[in-house]
């Protein structure tokens, strides 16, 4: 798990999950779009609270490791002013064969989003900004699951 | 009794409270009482389950107990990716 503030580069960290016993490989790129909820949006800013979220990205990635048969993963978040188009998240994996390259990825985006001390707050074009809500407590008004110590 | 803590807030609660940190000195048992006495220092509309909490840079459930001297920081609700 990294968080940067500079520009992600999914080439650069794909090359880090190569592997000779590696056939497949799975990527997701979280990107800034231009609206959300029906509102214009210019920018995007991210706060991270960086110990606990590296703590526990680090904590997911290793869930995966042992839930899918896979070689390497790795997710890298954005902090700070982004932009539209902005690559704001990057998660790899490579396994032997598809099928779980596909699912860890999955597995690993789903949790960062709803676990690391991350938020985020839209800059709209009308001047006003706003705070963005866990989008599972949105849609579904779930709970958060407890923790589990390791 | 009254326990001396440290308060961190982050994101909309830490613009609500205008500050970051401060230091109170309250008596609560848990990290879910201590959530519902600050309530007018974050501003949290929001239900506790969909808030965390971290009690001296672990994840914490707010059932936990706090001692004399924590560190609780308060997370609204999460939005990464």
């Amino acid at each position: 798990m990294r968080i940067t503030a500079d520009r992600i580069e999914p080439d650069k960290q794909r090359d880090e999950l190569c592997d000779d016993r590696a056939g497949a490989y799975a990527s997701f790129e979280g990107w800034i779009r231009n609206h959300n909820d029906g509102e214009d949006v210019l920018r995007l800013e991210y706060e991270i609270y960086e110990p606990l979220a590296l703590k526990e990205g680090q904590k997911v990635i290793e869930e995966a490791l042992e839930k899918f048969p896979i070689f390497h993963a790795e997710c890298v978040h954005r902090e700070g002013m982004l932009e539209i188009g902005d690559c704001a998240v990057w998660v790899g994996v490579s396994s032997a064969h598809r099928d779980e390259a596909f699912e860890a990825c999955r597995y690993i985006i789903d949790q960062v989003k709803v676990r690391l001390p991350i938020w985020k707050k839209e800059y709209y074009v009308d001047g006003n900004s706003g705070w963005v809500n866990c989008e599972r407590c949105a849609i579904h008004g779930h709970e958060h699951p407890k923790v589990v110590s390791s | 009794m009254n326990k001396k803590l440290t308060i961190l807030y982050f994101a909309s609660f830490r613009e609500h409270a205008g500050t970051g940190e401060e230091s109170v000195e309250l008596d609560v048992g848990t990290a879910a009482d201590l959530f519902e006495q600050l309530k007018h220092r974050h501003g949290s509309a929001e239900p506790l389950g969909h808030c965390k909490v971290a009690i001296n840079d672990e994840m914490a459930d707010w059932d936990a107990a706090l001692s004399d001297g924590d560190v609780v920081l308060l997370f609204p609700p999460v939005a990464g990716g």
